[in-house]
């Protein structure tokens, strides 16, 4: 950094670019994952020269936000990435929409034609702002270099805070050459955007005294967990409660999977135990999560005006938006849960332990039907077999990151993880091809962290280029993809309600994963028989310094039990 | 139900298409928008009608209030407001009774003969948006050649007064 404050007479002189990388600086910024092009190339000199971060180049823009996305994920630290203007930006679109739809705290940065081009269908020129102002918390097009560093910051600040999201900021080329007096703001105050803190004292005060008159208590907990870092709140008002506890598929890790108050995930492939009592409960306990369509199924079916439901979450906007609570607290859900703690400490009143006996008991019944069985003898190699190994070798203690389709269901029903951010996948926007890059956002964060992917041959061949990056940068991911060769989710609704008619969801022409994992200098393995899946994956999770790709041959047949059709009520499961 | 929503936001470039992308990417309705800067030009006071259910209006100031640029909002139809809107409609006027019958719905309404050419009038009114639909079916619909309205702008009445804080 030494040389950008000698090589200008005026040291607070600096170029739009030299203020970019000052800013990323300034918000110890540890990586940058991108891919150059005319636009930044300016910014891409200053990063050249500088040392105060790490760029990352990746081998797709959109492989860039993913990997930024995951690398927030499991840090809870705002991911950023820098492409080009027009298809740099494009190109980063389903990246930002994945990252968005998950509230993912995320700066992007994003080339821009010179401002005098703008509007002129300039080479490499599209209207970014206009493009990503749906999939974005807020963006910014920089027209004066003056207003940079003000907007770098305001551009952390609103990513960071509130519902976290993705703040993109467009720089023209020239505003990237124009000099200006920088000076980083300390702090910043927005007229317009006030995030709120913690909750109004008199729904505290209500919600507690709703859970303590529970006869059929559920907690279900989300991705706000998370987000706001308070699974070990959630911890001590599920212990202290002696309630059961459910997670969605962005809240999984935010209370422990391998508790016996937790009931598993719920939703349209949640345990039977978990749907059930959501359905059945009497007061429902929601902890940053919103009711989506993949978690109660149709609201119409899960109405129940016998059912209380306490809703805490950080965005006004998603309290009553597909169900109508009966106490909303708007607040950051770590401040809430420590309120409604301290509250339900000092209350005189206790849960109702005989009512919540009879409610364990009927779970319990509900947990005898094992949901999640499957075949164990078959000759073929079962997919749940494949997580369930993993989950075995790596001790339950590795970051998981997965596509999407049947084997992401399949890992987040049978990979059992016990912490928070551990568990990383696209839950709202359900982008398959996140897996690879997610996974290397993931072993960036964290060196010496075991990473694995959970993958299918279709998902990871939307991002395999990053195969390349990962060489590159001595990546050791764990790749276990269950090979079907089918878009497995695809063809069990054609099996389910389109009477088998397998409309090009079959995966015809596959490469020879093995070949082209080594092609990109990695390690690759075909496993066929369910008896080599131990040793197989042993021997993957030794190789400490490689990367392995696993290529289990799956049973093309398999189904995710149990599953919510579309439409239906959360009690109107399909079971194995 | 027909609502009226007033707000206050950054007059930044691109302020606008935030608003109106809200309204077609969550599917709600949107009879009218008008804009301009206020007082402080660094504010601008947006009017935007709507029509929708409880809950469907409940989402639509939630996440007006939600967009970063938005300082501060009120829907004007949960108290005493006033709404006006500006109409401009030019009519056939020709031969002495169509001017006279003109001139004297005009008046009726309140209205101003702002243009006058040999077979045309530019009639003006303001009043509430209802007032210019009366209007409209009241004179011979044959005759209208041109129609443009603003869209309603809306005020609290009194000391209803939508501030930055």
């Amino acid at each position: 950094m030494q040389h950008l404050i000698n090589r200008v007479s005026d040291p607070m002189q600096l170029t739009g670019a030299e203020i970019v990388v000052h800013c990323l600086r300034e918000e110890g910024v540890e990586y940058v994952f991108g891919y150059p092009g005319g636009a930044v190339l300016n910014i891409y000199d200053e990063i050249f020269k500088q040392d105060a971060f790490r760029h990352i180049l990746v081998r797709h823009e959109q492989a860039a936000v993913h990997a930024a996305d995951a690398y927030a994920r499991c840090t809870l630290k705002p991911g950023v990435c820098l492409v080009t203007s027009g298809p740099g930006v494009t190109n980063a679109v389903t990246g930002i929409a994945t990252a968005h739809m998950d509230s993912i705290p995320m700066v992007v940065i994003t080339g821009q034609v010179p401002t005098h081009a703008i509007g002129q269908d300039a080479f490499q020129e599209c209207d970014t702002v206009g493009i990503t102002r749906p999939i974005v918390k807020h963006n910014f097009l920089v027209s004066d270099v003056k207003d940079l560093a003000e907007t770098m910051k305001k551009a952390f600040f609103i990513a960071t805070t509130g519902r976290p999201g993705v703040v993109l900021v467009d720089i023209p080329k020239d505003v990237t050459q124009a000099v200006c007096d920088f000076e980083y703001p300390k702090t910043i105050e927005m007229r317009s955007y006030k995030p709120v803190g913690a909750a109004d004292p008199g729904d505290i005060d209500r919600a507690v005294e709703l859970i303590l008159s529970a006869k059929r208590p559920m907690v279900y907990a989300g991705g706000g967990v998370i987000l706001s870092g308070a699974a070990e709140k959630l911890a001590e008002l599920v212990r202290g409660t002696g309630y059961p506890c459910t997670n969605t598929l962005m809240g999984l890790g935010a209370y422990p999977a391998t508790d016996k108050q937790f009931v598993g995930m719920l939703g349209m492939h949640g345990t039977y135990e978990a749907n059930m009592a959501m359905q059945l409960c009497d007061v429902l306990i929601a902890v940053g999560a919103r009711f989506d369509d993949r978690v109660i199924g149709n609201p119409k079916h899960f109405f129940d005006p016998n059912r209380k439901i306490i809703h805490i979450d950080i965005d006004p906007s998603s309290i009553s938006k597909r169900v109508k609570v009966d106490v909303a607290i708007v607040g950051n859900v770590a401040l809430v849960l420590d309120a409604i703690n301290s509250k339900l400490k000092a209350a005189k009143a206790k849960p109702d332990a005989e009512a919540l006996a009879n409610w364990w008991a009927q779970i319990e019944q509900w947990r005898g039907r094992d949901c999640l069985k499957f075949d164990r003898s078959s000759p073929i190699i079962k997919p749940q077999a494949v997580v369930e190994k993993l989950y075995e070798v790596t001790n339950g203690d590795a970051y998981i990151t997965s596509d999407v389709g049947q084997h992401q269901m399949w890992a987040a029903q049978f990979y059992k993880f016990d912490k928070p951010l551990r568990w990383i996948n696209s839950g709202g926007l359900g982008t398959m091809g996140v897996g690879l890059p997610y996974a290397m956002g993931v072993q960036f964060a964290h060196p010496d962290a075991t990473v694995a992917c959970v993958t299918g041959e279709a998902s990871i061949q939307m991002c395999i280029q990053e195969l390349s990056t990962c060489r590159q940068y001595h990546l050791p991911l764990k790749i276990v993809s269950l090979n079907n060769r089918y878009m497995g989710m695809v063809r069990q609704w054609q099996e389910f309600f389109y009477g088998n008619r397998y409309s090009e969801s079959y995966m015809d022409a596959l490469p020879d994963f093995v070949k082209l994992a080594e092609s990109f200098g990695h390690v690759g393995m075909l496993i066929e028989k369910p008896e080599d899946i131990d040793g197989a994956m042993r021997e993957a999770f030794k190789l400490k310094d490689r990367l392995v790709f696993m290529d289990f041959r799956t049973d093309q047949t398999e189904n995710v039990y149990p599953m919510v059709p579309g439409g239906k009520g959360l009690s109107e499961m399909i079971l194995v | 139900m027909r609502h009226i929503i007033s707000l206050l936001m950054e007059n930044e470039s691109g302020a606008l298409s935030r608003v109106a992308g809200l309204f077609s990417a969550r599917n709600y309705n949107i009879e009218s928008l008008t804009v301009a800067p206020t007082e402080d030009p660094t504010l601008s006071r947006m009017t935007i009608v709507t029509s929708g259910s409880d809950d469907v209006i409940e989402q639509i100031t939630k996440q007006l209030n939600k967009l970063v640029d938005v300082v501060s909002l009120v829907d004007l139809t949960e108290g005493a407001h006033i709404e006006r809107e500006l109409m401009l409609v030019k009519v056939r006027a020709k031969g002495a009774d169509q001017r006279e019958e003109m001139k004297r719905m005009a008046d009726i309404f309140r209205g101003r003969v702002i243009d006058v050419t040999d077979d045309t009038y530019t009639i003006e009114l303001t009043g509430p948006v209802t007032k210019h639909d009366a209007f409209l079916v009241a004179i011979d619909k044959a005759a209208i050649l041109e129609t443009v309205r603003t869209g309603a702008s809306g005020i609290g009445r009194g000391h209803r007064i939508l501030t930055v804080g």
